[in-house]
């Protein structure tokens, strides 16, 4: 009973990284019907610019936060300066999601380009092998510290959007974009400012899985794609559900890997995926669609 | 867009007597490249034709019917190892080839179930998912990749006192112009309009009596049927398969070259092909630049040029058609 406790503590740690990851995907989905396919590679940059500035000697406390910052500032670059030039010529929802591909190309061969392809190893605060134990379910430093840190972006997410006027105007936003224009909202500002916050939400995770999976310029990958089935999971419109099913995925792995093969553990989130979409292709707690002619 | 007249002038491969001649001389001369006794050029020449023959396929599936797919690098790899497989088993090339591609078209087809049900990125994710999960099943299972030590694929023999490479160039040559050929006249035919039909609205498309279901499912198996193809030809020319030759990176490469070639358009499925075998090489020392020369590209196209080079290619040509007078 204790082995499964521990599964699903660290389960639930890594779900936690796929929430936060998961959570950038919804927020740009929503409010743009965008799939952002570039979006580890924001992070992976962020991540990466962290790393670069901690080199200089200066401390985490300060580089973490300038990280997040930068990640923004890149997505909203892409907003402002590819996708709403890209807008005004009528490129199709399908070509703006290849726009994000291209963006995950072009960073992905910059990083590489800037920083090597050599895998580095970020100073992080927090200890990957310092562990506390409760009662025999052992959990490290960096877990711990990556939960709490998770939940409290989640809560502040929450906050933001429910109960401020910006996330008022984001809500506005996504729900429906004309009406929005018409009553007043700066949508652009509104949208390039839920790209930021993705984006920023992308970089957090990178900063708490650097230590843990060492640092090379295709490093998100993975952790992206997770994301990406943990919002499928939990519905591509739902911000709860994107953490939901990050959770559900993170401990669903965790436990595959401990009581079945830790082969394909990672290829479980595919084929949730895959289910998951054939069968209810709004996600658990996503609203269903109907198409109109 | 040429102006077509009649029923007859649609069907027709060519249309112009010198567009005839044009292609006719590409033809011509890439037959004779041989002659000019370099290896180097022979390979890349063969490299473009393998590459060719799949992003001819994912363009009748996203450029036709307009149905994403980011899944290309599995079907190469079930391609390429459903080769290897009959191949050292002692099945004959030809057999070899077909299975792969016949297998890669099963797994189309399964594929190309949740495609009767999603759309847009939801087709985008799940897709995506099955190329991942072929990779990390082939880096799990040994029986089929060969584990660590990779797997061995003899190479294609010397026929007709040619040498190796030559022979394997003449071979590409003429399934990528079978290929080309093969998919014009699907393109043209009622199954090609039906593809158009669904890419451009499914549901009138069903309410016009084009049975989406299959047609569907046909684009898919048929798509991948090409990559399968592409997957044991490049097994043959580089021997030597291991799972990291069929990453997401692969697919995305694949994709690239049928958005910048041009969607919709088997001309620049070929041009698109050459444009990202030939543009790494002429980078030369800079590898790391290659995706951001590529993602640069892709932004470029889609903004201002959405038809590709084809499309581009399609404008100059009508600009010089009446010139100078205009």
């Amino acid at each position: 009973m204790e082995k499964f406790f521990q599964y699903v503590i660290s389960g639930l740690s890594t779900g936690s990284v796929y929430a936060l990851v998961a959570l950038g995907i919804v927020i740009i989905y929503r409010s743009t019907r965008i799939l952002n396919f570039a979006h580890g590679d924001m992070a992976t940059a962020g991540t990466f610019f962290a790393f670069t500035l901690l080199g200089m000697n200066i401390v985490p406390a300060l580089s973490f936060p300038l990280a997040l910052l930068f990640g923004a500032a890149l997505a909203m670059l892409f907003y402002f300066f590819i996708l709403i030039p890209a807008q005004r010529r009528s490129v199709t929802g399908l070509g703006q999601i290849i726009l994000t591909v291209g963006l995950s190309l072009i960073l992905q061969g910059a990083i590489a380009y800037l920083c090597g392809t050599d895998t580095k190893s970020l100073d992080f605060p927090l200890s990957d092998s310092k562990l506390w134990n409760f009662r025999g379910v052992v959990i490290s430093e960096l877990n711990l510290g990556t939960l709490v840190i998770s939940l409290v972006a989640a809560i502040l997410l929450y906050l933001l959007v429910q109960k401020t006027r910006l996330g008022l105007a984001m809500r506005a936003t996504s729900e429906n974009l004309p009406a929005a224009q018409t009553l007043g909202i700066p949508t652009r500002m509104v949208l390039s400012l839920s790209w930021g916050l993705a984006a920023a939400f992308s970089v957090l995770a990178g900063l708490f899985l650097a230590p843990a999976l060492l640092l090379d310029p295709f490093f998100m990958l993975e952790p992206f794609l997770k994301g990406f089935a943990a919002a499928v999971l939990g519905g591509l419109q739902s911000l709860p559900g994107a953490i939901v099913g990050a959770l559900i995925l993170g401990v669903a792995e965790s436990l595959a890997g401990g009581y079945i093969t830790i082969a394909f553990k990672n290829t479980l989130a595919f084929l949730i995926i895959i289910v998951v979409l054939l069968f209810r292709p709004e996600g658990l707690l996503g609203k269903e669609f109907k198409e109109r002619v | 867009m040429d102006l077509v007249e009649s029923y007859k002038e649609e069907l027709r491969l060519v249309r112009k007597p010198w567009t005839g001649a044009g292609i006719g001389a590409v033809v011509i001369a890439l037959a004779l490249l041989p002659l000019l006794k370099t290896d180097y050029l022979l390979y890349m020449g063969t490299v473009v034709f393998i590459y060719a023959i799949g992003v001819i396929g994912q363009n009748i599936l996203i450029g036709y019917t307009g149905q994403i797919s980011f899944g290309q690098a599995g079907f190469l790899a079930i391609g390429a190892y459903t080769f290897g497989h009959a191949y050292a088993h002692g099945f004959g090339i030809a057999v070899g080839i077909l299975a792969a591609g016949m297998m890669a078209g099963v797994f189309g087809l399964i594929v190309g179930f949740p495609s009767l049900r999603l759309k847009g990125p939801y087709l985008a994710i799940a897709t995506m998912g099955f190329g991942v999960a072929i990779y990390q099943i082939l880096l799990n299972t040994d029986a089929i990749s060969g584990g660590r030590m990779g797997f061995t694929v003899e190479k294609f023999p010397a026929l007709f006192g040619l040498s190796q490479t030559t022979t394997f160039y003449y071979f590409t040559y003429l399934l990528a112009i079978f290929f080309t050929i093969i998919s014009y006249n699907t393109i043209s035919s009622y199954v090609g309009r039906a593809f158009i039909a669904i890419r451009d609205n499914d549901i009138s498309a069903e309410a016009m009596g084009v049975n989406l279901a299959r047609y569907k499912l046909l684009s898919f198996s048929l798509s991948s049927f090409y990559l399968g193809v592409q997957g044991a030809l490049f097994a043959m020319l580089v021997g030597f398969l291991e799972p990291n030759s069929f990453t997401f990176m692969e697919s995305i490469n694949i994709f690239v070259a049928v958005i910048i070639g041009g969607l919709a358009s088997i001309g620049g499925a070929i041009m698109g092909a050459v444009f990202i075998i030939v543009v790494p090489q002429l980078v030369g020392g800079m590898k790391e630049l290659v995706p951001v020369i590529f993602g640069v590209t892709v932004l470029v196209i889609l903004i201002f040029e959405p038809q590709g080079i084809a499309g581009r290619w399609l404008k100059i040509r009508l600009f010089f058609r009446n010139w100078p007078f205009r």
